[in-house]
């Protein structure tokens, strides 16, 4: 087992510097001059020359292209991935900063989604009422069909405008994190319910299934006890990419709701070019997806006896 | 993401189910050639050809039509899911048929009408018409969306294919690099896209489509995998056919298919983004009418006006669904072969 | 019958499914009896609607299939009148079932004990503690070895057999009255198939149940059943004591479908060559060992393997890197005009033998010699020129054809890959393959969808003979179609293979068939090779202790001649 963990860290370390690489050139490769692109900021705010000229010079910038990269490898590593140029912070401390709003956002979006998700592909599987299933199977494809800032901007003028029962933008308190929350798990949602109910409906279908139920079992039993677990693991298996989604929804979420969090940071970054910032958030975004399925893998062997024992036998 | 719809209907068989005993084409078995018997025109043929075989079409093409009628029949989603589609191209390249008013210039004293018999969607802040704006906007919607697919469809493939037929370390290094890829997701890929390529609507679609590269490369090489070691290539290898008329005939023919659906998938998902990023304001400027950058100018007469923001979400909705239908009628004939 | 009153009382059974809108009948107005203790066989090939009915009776229809008209009375009550609730009470308790493929039929993320007692605490025979001892009584009762421990274990640990014994273990848990065993054995190897039969036989003659046996192989029912009820395309065509079907057959489809069984007929297909159409019918000519033309062959071998190993690397695991041993040290030769029998169950290595003389695969060590030359060796277009002249059959009917390929289009893939003649010579090639098949020439326009099994076996067949092979090698190609199907296709490959002097390398795990078709046998087992020698003396004297189980296994011996 710890042989196991260690294997799928070194393989997350080297998803991290892959990403890391494929970010650095794609930043700082593929334009030619970062350091001009980012001179060049938006229209609104100039850059300080001199802080340009800082970062060329402490990042080696105007250095060979393999030394560059070397540079700012062994940077990276101590989680130096530069300057912020939009206000002279270091991008890592930037992003740090706003974490924990988007931390708690995500964390009560992805709740929302998961119950809504399941919700919705159980009520789909097991009704028995025709139109009441339909109407749970018609929910999911509207979900991931409707653009995520439209939700947005419909739960504001609902609950924001009209009916003044949330606060339209801000962090403050929880009440401000609802709609936002919302806005973030309905295509989230959409998505579990989708691969859930795909997977429920193909295991409904399988050999054992039929064989329960010529045991005599209900159907509680049939869609509680068996088939419920095993449609499952399909599902986690894309936890990581469903929590990566979550990450690029808090972007426009957090635009919409004007709320302060790594999303907005991101739009911020990339309106003024701000390179380190946005290199940091690729980079953050591939370590939280690394963790979540490094996570998924422990959790596995215990939803799944085939992954443990066949590893322990090995065929 | 992959992502694919799914309509578990109650009537529909899986092929291969031993429920579907005795309704295929059962042998009967008397006669001098007995199992040669008529096969039953009600076979779930699929109709579909490699292009450039005309031998046959003939005798069986009318019979697949009436078939083909009767299924879609029975799918009115996916005849109005075509409807749809097929309104939106219409608008993006006669706009001029679907409105009459100018997209681009208003009347100052119809400002912020409601939807009415004269302005179907409403107007706007500077009194334009929001339908005709809409419709001269799919032009740019569409085209940016197609860009996005094209380059997603011909690296993704390309690179798929590459790994699936060569394998090796040609396989481990291309998917490795689609794996991190897959690692970042895909609207923070392409912003970071963004910041170097500029912004501007040609930009966010290149974006979009490297963003979609790594499904693509993922189907493909599955594509090419399954076709590669399916009983009928090594049938053709053994009967000493060339590899590249294997790649030719079977491979890429048969891998099509879901390729095909995926397309209509990132489609629909493209045209997300794409509308995501221009809300965000990375889009052409205005007074450019591109979808998101449309429901983007409502926002401030959230209270004032709701249609501004309401509408053009609908039909970026509708247009998304009717691609992401469309994808599934796709993917289902490929489920229905084994 | 006896004046008792049956337990089950089928009368006039009508079930329908309905597949994209359109209603099919697939049992029309069956009617049978199953009395208390008895084991009645139903025997029909694919679509005669034998598991339609099993399921009938048991209301595990799929949701498209409806039962439209007849009663089935169960122990003197109406079951079309049960609501879902006693259904539940039903199944399990009164009538259970043990299914077609065992492989798939267990939860694989429960344990195996606790799906047997499953069985019992569903219906409050037992509580959780009890039952769960009761399960490993049950195991061991139908041989699982080390019960104790087999029942904590996972579905995947367990080999095909083995969970077949655990779902004969699940269905009589509860001491049903009647047992469905729905083609309980045909996912499984011959032997296994065979003490899967003796363990459901002692255990159900043991507590007095009733079997209703569904199965395809006319043999297994002779070998098992009290009476036997003959189906066709939804009809029962033939109803009676097993003596009576077998020894005095009624109906046409009887006699035909005793005919096809290879169990029930060991003879050496020979084929009439009058004018090359065949009038042969299975058994109606034939020699005892097939003498003459082995002495012929023995001149000069065609294909000469020698010390075959072939080693797969498995991936890496903690203990370091793995390879199994899927062929050792096999020496074989296949003369011309001659047809060797490779027979093996599942995992002998007889595939990858196959394969390897196919030069499909490259032997770790060893060579493979065909006509004098060095398959090894060959490479590029020399290796091309030699595919030429050995060509292969595949088991799938359904695999073998590109489904986006026209009958016309594969048959005359070889020959177009080779660049053979004009277009309109390979035309006319492709027409005279399809009737040298007994296709009707305007099959060609077909795709793979609109033909059956059979059908598309011949396309793999004509395929195969495009080029003019002197070897073919058949896959087990004909494992996969029903018994008259599959004596229809083995009557034309002896047929073809006097016509055009093929020699054949017929794979195959049912020995049975082998008997009908080869000259030679070769016995392969865990990789290698156990025996090999004339087919008369292989299967009638075997040296190998394994040769005569594998002869023991095949269904339907008992009645032979």
């Amino acid at each position: 087992m710890i042989r196991f963990i260690g294997r799928r860290l070194l393989q997350g370390a080297f998803v991290l510097w892959a990403a890391y690489t494929v970010s650095f050139f794609i930043l700082y490769l593929l334009p030619g001059d970062a350091v001009s692109i980012m001179a060049s900021g938006d229209e609104q705010n100039a850059v300080d020359p001199a802080l340009v000229a800082r970062l060329r010079s402490e990042y080696g910038l105007d250095r060979p292209l393999p030394e560059q990269y070397l540079i700012a490898l062994v940077k990276a590593l101590q989680l130096d991935f530069g300057i912020s140029i939009k206000n002279g912070v270091s991008a890592t401390a930037a992003v740090a900063e706003v974490l924990p709003e988007t931390i708690k956002l995500a964390a009560a979006g992805f709740a929302l989604a998961v119950i809504l998700g399941s919700a919705l592909a159980i009520g789909a599987a097991f009704s028995r009422n025709r139109w009441l299933r339909q109407a749970f199977a018609a929910l999911p494809p509207l979900g991931i069909a409707v653009p995520t800032f439209w939700i947005g901007l419909l739960l504001l003028q609902f609950f924001s405008f009209r009916f003044r029962l949330f606060p339209a933008i801000g962090n403050d308190g929880v009440a401000s994190l609802v709609l936002p929350a919302l806005t973030l798990a309905i295509p989230t949602a959409a998505v579990i319910a989708q691969l859930l109910s795909r997977s429920l409906h193909r295991t409904l279908g399988e050999p054992y299934i039929e064989q329960i139920r010529a045991k005599g079992a209900s159907d509680a039993l049939i869609h509680f006890g068996h088939a419920l677990r095993n449609a499952a693991i399909p599902t986690l298996t894309m936890l990581g990419i469903l929590v990566g989604n979550l990450l690029a929804g808090a972007v426009v979420s957090e635009t919409v709701f004007s709320r302060a969090g790594i999303g907005r940071l991101t739009v911020t970054a990339v309106n003024s070019r701000d390179i380190p910032v946005v290199q940091t958030l690729v980079v953050l975004a591939a370590a939280i997806f690394v963790l979540t399925s490094l996570l998924v893998d422990l959790i596995y062997p215990l939803v799944d006896p085939r992954i443990n024992t066949a590893r322990r036998v090995s065929v | 993401m992959p992502q694919q719809l799914v309509r578990p209907s109650p009537a529909q068989t899986r092929p291969g189910d031993p429920a579907v005993e005795g309704t295929g084409p059962v042998p009967t078995a008397s006669g001098p050639a007995p199992d040669v018997s008529p096969a039953s025109p009600g076979t779930p043929g699929t109709g579909r050809r490699a292009p450039g075989r005309a031998a046959g079409v003939g005798r069986a093409a009318l019979p697949r039509l009436a078939a083909a009628s009767r299924r879609l029949g029975r799918a009115p989603g996916l005849v109005l899911a075509g409807l749809v589609l097929g309104v939106v191209v219409l608008w993006a390249v006669v706009p001029g048929a679907f409105s009459s008013w100018p997209p681009d210039t208003g009347v100052p004293t119809d400002r912020l009408q409601p939807p009415s018999a004269a302005h179907w969607f409403g107007t706007d802040s500077l009194g334009r018409d929001l339908y005709s704006r809409v419709v001269h906007g799919a032009a740019t919607s569409l085209a940016a969306t197609a860009v996005a697919v094209g380059v997603g469809l011909v690296a993704g493939s390309l690179l798929g294919l590459l790994a699936g037929s060569l394998r090796g370390w040609v396989d481990d290094a291309i998917m490795r690099v689609m794996d991190v890829l897959l690692a970042i997701p895909s609207l923070l890929l392409s912003l970071a896209l963004i910041t170097v390529l500029g912004f501007g609507t040609v930009n966010i679609a290149i974006a979009v489509g490297v963003a979609s590269v790594a499904n693509f490369a993922r189907i493909m090489r599955a594509e090419a995998l399954r076709v590669g070691t399916a009983v009928y290539v090594e049938a053709a290898r053994s009967a000493g056919v060339r590899w590249h008329t294997i790649l030719l005939r079977h491979v890429l023919p048969n891998a099509a298919g879901p390729v095909l659906a995926l397309s209509a998938l990132e489609f629909g998902m493209a045209v997300l983004s794409i509308s995501s990023l221009s809300f965000l304001g990375f889009g052409a400027p205005p007074p450019s009418a591109e979808w998101g950058s449309l429901v983007a100018g409502g926002r401030d007469y959230l209270v004032a006006a709701w249609w501004l923001v309401t509408l053009p979400g609908v039909v970026i909705a509708a247009v998304v669904l009717a691609t992401n239908r469309l994808s599934h009628a796709f993917a289902n004939p490929e489920r229905n072969r084994t | 019958m006896t004046g008792t009153q049956p337990l089950l009382k089928v009368e006039d059974l009508r079930v329908s499914y309905r597949v994209n809108g359109e209603t099919t009948e697939a049992v029309h107005g069956a009617s049978f009896e199953v009395h208390a203790g008895e084991v009645v066989a139903i025997v029909g090939e694919s679509g005669s609607g034998k598991t339609t009915t099993a399921h009938a009776i048991i209301n595990l229809l799929p949701a498209n299939a409806s039962t439209d008209a007849g009663s089935v009375v169960f122990a003197g009550a109406d079951l079309a009148k049960l609501t879902r609730k006693e259904w539940q009470g039903v199944r399990g308790k009164e009538i259970g079932l043990i299914p077609q493929d065992p492989t798939a039929a267990l939860d694989p993320l429960q344990r195996v004990g606790v799906q047997v007692a499953e069985a019992l605490t569903i219906h409050r025979l037992e509580p959780r503690k009890v039952a769960r001892q009761s399960a490993v009584r049950l195991l061991a009762e139908s041989g699982i070895p080390d019960p104790e421990t087999r029942a904590r274990q996972f579905p995947h640990q367990f080999s095909g057999g083995m969970r077949q014994r655990v779902l004969i273990a699940t269905a009589l848990a509860a001491s049903p009255r009647l047992v469905i065993a729905d083609e309980p054995t045909s996912a499984l190897d011959v032997t296994v198939q065979r003490q899967i039969l003796d363990n459901i036989s002692a255990l159900t003659a043991e507590r007095g149940t009733a079997v209703l046996l569904i199965t395809h192989d006319l043999g297994v029912a002779a070998d098992r059943a009290d009476r036997i009820i003959v189906m066709r395309s939804g009809d029962i065509v033939e109803h009676g004591p097993v003596a009576n079907v077998l020894g005095n057959p009624q109906h046409a489809y009887t006699r035909q479908l005793i005919a096809a069984a290879p169990g029930l007929n060991p003879r050496r297909l020979r084929p009439a060559v009058a004018g090359g159409v065949s009038t042969d019918v299975p058994g109606a000519l034939s020699d005892p060992a097939g003498l003459p033309r082995a002495a012929a062959a023995a001149a000069e071998p065609l294909v000469v393997a020698t010390d075959l190993l072939k080693l797969f690397h498995l991936p890496r695991t903690a203990k370091g890197p793995k390879t199994l041993t899927a062929v050792n040290n096999v020496s074989l030769q296949i003369g011309r005009r001659e047809t060797l029998a490779l027979v093996g169950e599942s995992g002998s290595g007889k595939s990858t033998v196959a394969r390897l003389l196919l030069r499909l695969d490259r032997p770790t060590s060893g060579s493979v010699h065909f006509d004098g030359v060095d398959l090894a060796a060959a490479r590029g277009e020399q290796l091309r020129q030699l595919r030429r002249r050995f060509q292969v059959v595949f088991q799938s009917p359904y695999a073998s054809l590109d489904p986006r390929f026209s009958v016309a289009d594969s048959v005359g893939e070889p020959l177009r890959a080779f660049g053979e003649g004009t277009t309109a010579d390979r035309r006319a090639r492709v027409a005279s393959l399809l009737e040298a098949v007994h296709l009707p020439a305007t099959y060609g326009a077909r795709q793979p969808v609109e033909l059956s099994g059979g059908q598309r076996q011949r396309v793999a067949i004509a395929r195969a003979l495009a080029l003019r092979p002197d070897l073919v090698v058949l896959d087990e190609a004909v494992s996969a179609l029903d018994v008259s199907v599959q004596a229809q296709i083995l009557a034309l490959l002896a047929e073809l293979q006097a016509k055009d002097g093929l020699s054949y390398l017929f794979i195959s795990h049912d020995l049975a068939v082998v008997q009908q078709i080869s000259d030679r046998v070769a016995v392969m087992r865990g990789g290698e090779l156990l025996e090999e020698g004339p087919a008369g003396v292989v299967l009638e004297r075997p040296a190998h202790e394994y040769t005569r189980e594998l002869i023991a296994a095949v269904p339907g011996r008992g009645r032979q001649g």
